[in-house]
């Protein structure tokens, strides 16, 4: 059950909290919060057989903004006492220009997240080390038992446990419990003098039952395991424009690069993106409905409520085609004058708000997936993938497949090396032929840069058929 | 411009850590560790962004950080903690030594010999006692971005300019009775413009940057402002290319991503665990004989230098490879005693982790060429001045990445590209290495002139 989270727990009082956002509230200041922070985090990993590393790190501060129109000043400290928070109150109120002469913000109303998406209970998140160090023992064991070649097993348990509290200059003193987990597996493979890796992860915001449920952990093994063995038979990846078809899951990272960050609303407002000025316009065929929404449960983009106390939502980005809205936090949504998303998202105290991702997906379609690679004469099937990237402004975006292979007639043939495919947003979705009815989510191991800034993501994809897009391997 | 100086208080907070950290490790050694070593770290940062003329956002902020790493037998953890009251500090230890029991036995975990420990401490000039206001630090910034608008009519919007400045010190201890501190500084400018085709009203955006650890040493925010423009306006009008096998002019920048790929490679960590290309190679040639590349921690005022390394071993200067021939992997205690070497001196060490391996100042040495000579003997090619995306595997070298620039006919830059692949085996690509600039320059701690791959498979049309 989640407990509303007192300041006091940062040993701030509610009158502290209230005191510097007075502080803070001078004219010409739009919008003032306080960000309280503490996150304990804590790892093991294991490689060549053995459980050699533990880690934990501690942390706890507060971030300290106010923004005036288009202008945001920040602040941050690890010292929590009333003579920090007022000097990071007058730091952050340095870009309004003008003078202190305090006037009272509202007293909270807003006092708790509506909704629990993650209870796990402190007890159960505070797991013995010795279990962990048996959990990576029995994954080791496992992925050497599928296959002699694999010769070595890295992988790591990573939890964070993170609290927070937001006071913002609006009426909001709200709290939440946020836990983070993954399970991460690399395995390298070896035949001769061809080595080959494979990996494969999950994890969410769950607790550390949920990596035992069936087996989970031995199955996230096999994946690790099989994928390295599959690589070692790779052939050479093709080069040039060819159809694509997508596996479900985790290559929904391709809508995550190609138009998520495209829609995020601090680029369309300074108009530097792709996507600016493109509402209500077509940017993808009318068999692709996408959606970023923060309130599954237990998923890993998921969150009670954003970084400035807003709760998640579900927002349709794309609408059978049409874009429909751009993601949001409050000093966007304010400028812009569109509804507020929820998505205000930060890595830590020490960052600053910025319209994120959450959960990113296309909803299922009527295909079925055995009929989409049939049609298919020769091009690609990609089913795993490594990371992203896109230019905002351009709109150019790669992701790089590390499993897939070569259809030949409407039939999966041979595994083919990792390629990176490159395409432009705009576009890409618009050579979206075939939906298939899997939708699959990720297995919960999505990390999203921005601006330098990490932040927690899922994404999700039914198996699709893009008509057209550039691989780059090296074979023509 | 204003400018002043720090206050008098640096040496005694360096003596107070130092108390600290022997506080610590005398409370370790009671909790049952056999050795331990610690790192603290504080700094100031400051951080402002102009956009469009106008400040869009200023960061302030202190910060200090400590990290423990215990030894208990042959069995470690690392802890690290923002909170240094008493209490906190000894929940740290308690903790740490907790989890050290809790993993297994290590044969080679431990410090490095005692005799190995750094005995010299210079100071590398990586340090500037310049303490600039903060309408100082905006005005770098707007001129930048103002420098940017002036170049060009068709730089139409701009992702801003921010100018940083940083300063921090290192205090890192050990059970052995080492004792070593630093002090350094960074500051930076970078600005990034928009430039808009007024026909198609297609962007391009690009950026230009500068890093010194002096604030007189940074280049003017005008001169930074104007080759972000003119970066930005060269790429208007990039279309595709039919794919086909060219040969490959990478640009200094890119040619250091190149470099940092090697860096990867031949770091301990990937060797021992066989999750590298360039397993074994220690005396063989790797690359085109064209290459030699240094690793030096100890050049005055470098963005990647360094009195001592994570571990408190001196820094120094390592020929990594000499005309092709792999001579050094780049080590720390744990990695070359899997390998069965020494350390090299490179042990990194973020607080709050345990030492990996990381470059200091690696850098390719330059050849003769002028990157337009490079280019002119290009009938038909590719000159790569961005990358994107993470297409490497380091397990056997297979390249492929998101490339945009500039396609070369007949030795001139006919027009921009983008929306292209470029892709082969990165141990391939060292021995085919054609031609080296003369235009190295020190931007980050990774560094290269210009060079040339006789030829790379591109994927466009």
């Amino acid at each position: 059950m989640l407990e509303p989270v007192q300041l006091a727990k940062f040993g701030v009082t509610e009158l502290e909290a209230q005191h510097a956002l007075d502080r803070l509230n001078v004219r010409d200041i739009d919008y003032a919060d306080l960000y309280f922070e503490s996150r304990t985090s804590e790892s093991v990993s294991m490689e060549e057989g053995i459980v050699k590393r533990a880690a934990k790190s501690v942390s706890q501060g507060v971030g300290v903004r106010a923004t005036a129109g288009e202008k945001t000043g920040f602040a941050y400290s690890d010292e929590l006492t009333k003579k920090d928070l007022e000097i990071a109150a007058d730091t952050a109120r340095y870009i309004a220009n003008s003078p202190q002469g305090a006037s009272p913000v509202p007293v909270p109303t807003q006092r708790r997240p509506t909704r629990d998406l993650y209870p796990i209970e402190r007890a159960k998140a505070e797991v013995a080390t010795a279990d962990r160090v048996a959990l990576l023992n029995a994954i080791d064991a496992e992925a050497r038992r599928y296959d002699p070649r694999i010769k070595n097993v890295m992988a790591s348990f990573n939890t964070e446990y993170k609290v927070v509290a937001v006071a913002t200059s609006d009426g909001t003193l709200v709290g939440d419990i946020q836990p983070l987990s993954r399970l991460q597996i690399t395995c390298i493979a070896e035949d001769g003098d061809n080595r080959q890796a494979g990996s494969f992860g999950g994890g969410g915001r769950v607790g550390f039952e949920y990596y035992l449920e069936d087996n989970r952990h031995l199955s996230y093994a096999r994946e690790a395991a099989r994928e390295a063995i599959l690589n070692l038979s790779a052939v050479d990846a093709p080069a040039g424009v060819m159809p694509v078809v997508l596996a479900g899951g985790w290559p929904g990272i391709l809508l995550h690069e190609a138009i998520g960050h495209g829609l995020e609303a601090d680029f369309n407002r300074k108009k530097t993106s792709a996507f600016s000025s493109l509402i209500g316009k077509r940017v993808a065929s009318d068999v692709c409905t996408i959606v970023d929404d923060g309130t599954l449960p237990f998923r890993r983009g998921s969150l009670n409520m954003d970084d400035e106390g807003t709760p998640t939502s579900c927002t349709t980005l794309i609408e059978k085609g049409i874009l429909r809205r751009y993601i949001t936090d409050k000093l966007n949504a304010r400028l812009m004058g569109i509804p507020l998303t929820g998505n205000g998202r930060r890595e830590n105290y020490q960052s600053v708000v910025l319209p994120r991702m959450t959960n990113t997906f296309m909803l299922a379609g009527e295909s079925d997936p055995q009929d989409i690679i049939r049609s298919v004469k020769k091009g690609l099937y990609a089913v795993s993938f490594g990371g992203g990237q896109v230019d905002i402004t351009n709109g150019k975006f790669v992701f790089s497949a590390s499993e897939a292979y070569l259809i030949e007639d409407g039939q999966i043939t041979k595994p083919v090396k990792g390629a990176t495919l490159i395409g432009s947003g705009p576009e890409i979705l618009t050579k979206v032929s075939m939906v298939g009815h899997d939708l699959k989510l990720d297995n919960g191991i999505g990390t999203c840069g921005k601006d330098g800034q990490s932040v927690p993501v899922g994404v999700g994809l039914p198996t699709i058929k893009i008509d057209e897009i550039t691989v780059g391997g090296t074979q023509r | 411009m204003h400018q002043g100086q720090r206050g008098t208080e640096p040496a005694t907070i360096t003596n107070g850590y130092g108390q600290l950290a022997a506080n610590v490790l005398a409370r370790a050694k009671a909790c049952g560790a056999t050795e331990a070593d610690i790192v603290v770290a504080d700094g100031e940062t400051f951080s402002v962004q102009v956009r469009v003329g106008t400040v869009d956002r200023l960061t302030k902020a202190r910060e200090k950080r400590l990290g423990l790493r215990v030894f208990i037998g042959k069995r470690s953890a690392t802890t690290s903690t923002s909170d240094f009251s008493q209490d906190s500090l000894e929940r740290l230890v308690a903790d740490t030594c907790t989890l050290a029991r809790a993993v297994v036995e290590d044969d080679v975990s431990g410090l490095p010999d005692a005799a190995q420990m750094a005995t010299d401490q210079p100071g590398l000039d990586l340090y500037d006692e310049t303490v600039l206001d903060t309408e100082t630090q905006i005005d770098w910034a707007k001129r930048g971005e103002a420098a940017a608008f002036a170049t060009d009519p068709r730089i139409t919007n701009s992702e801003g300019a921010e100018f940083d400045s940083s300063s921090g010190r290192v205090v890192l201890a050990n059970s052995h009775g080492f004792v070593g501190s630093y002090k350094s500084s960074n500051f930076s400018l970078s600005v990034s413009p928009i430039a808009t085709e007024s026909t198609t009203g297609a962007m391009q955006r690009d950026a230009w940057y500068e890093v010194q650890r002096k604030f007189a040493r940074l280049a003017s925010a005008e001169s930074i402002g104007q080759k972000a423009a003119e970066r930005a306006v060269r790429r208007l009008g990039a279309r595709k290319v039919a794919t086909k096998r060219v040969p490959v002019v990478f640009d200094q920048e890119m040619a250091g991503s190149l470099l940092a790929n090697l860096c990867g490679a031949i770091s301990g960590y990937g060797l021992y665990k066989r999750a590298s290309f360039l397993l074994d190679q220690l005396g063989q040639t790797i690359a085109s004989d064209l290459m030699t590349v240094y690793d030096d921690g100890r050049m005055a005022g470098g963005l990647g230098s360094r009195p001592f390394d994570g571990e408190g071993l001196a820094t120094r200067k390592n020929t990594i490879v000499e005309r092709g021939v792999l001579r050094s992997y780049l080590l720390d205690t744990y990695s070359g005693r899997k390998l069965g070497l020494p350390s090299t001196g490179n042990a990194s060490r973020s607080v709050g982790e345990s030492p990996s391996v990381g470059p200091t100042n690696f850098y390719l040495v330059p050849g003769l060429k002028s990157a337009q000579e490079i280019i002119g003997s290009v009938k038909e090619g590719l000159y790569v001045t961005e990358l994107i995306g993470f297409g490497i595997n380091m397990v056997t070298g297979d390249y492929s990445r998101g490339a945009s620039g500039f396609w070369i006919e007949n030795g001139e830059l006919a027009y921009p590209v983008e929306e292209i692949t470029i892709a082969g085996n990165l141990k391939q690509m060292f021995k085919d290495v054609e031609v080296i600039g003369s235009d190295l320059v020190f931007r980050g701690r990774i560094a290269s002139p210009t060079l040339k791959i006789s030829e790379l498979m591109v994927a466009g049309n």
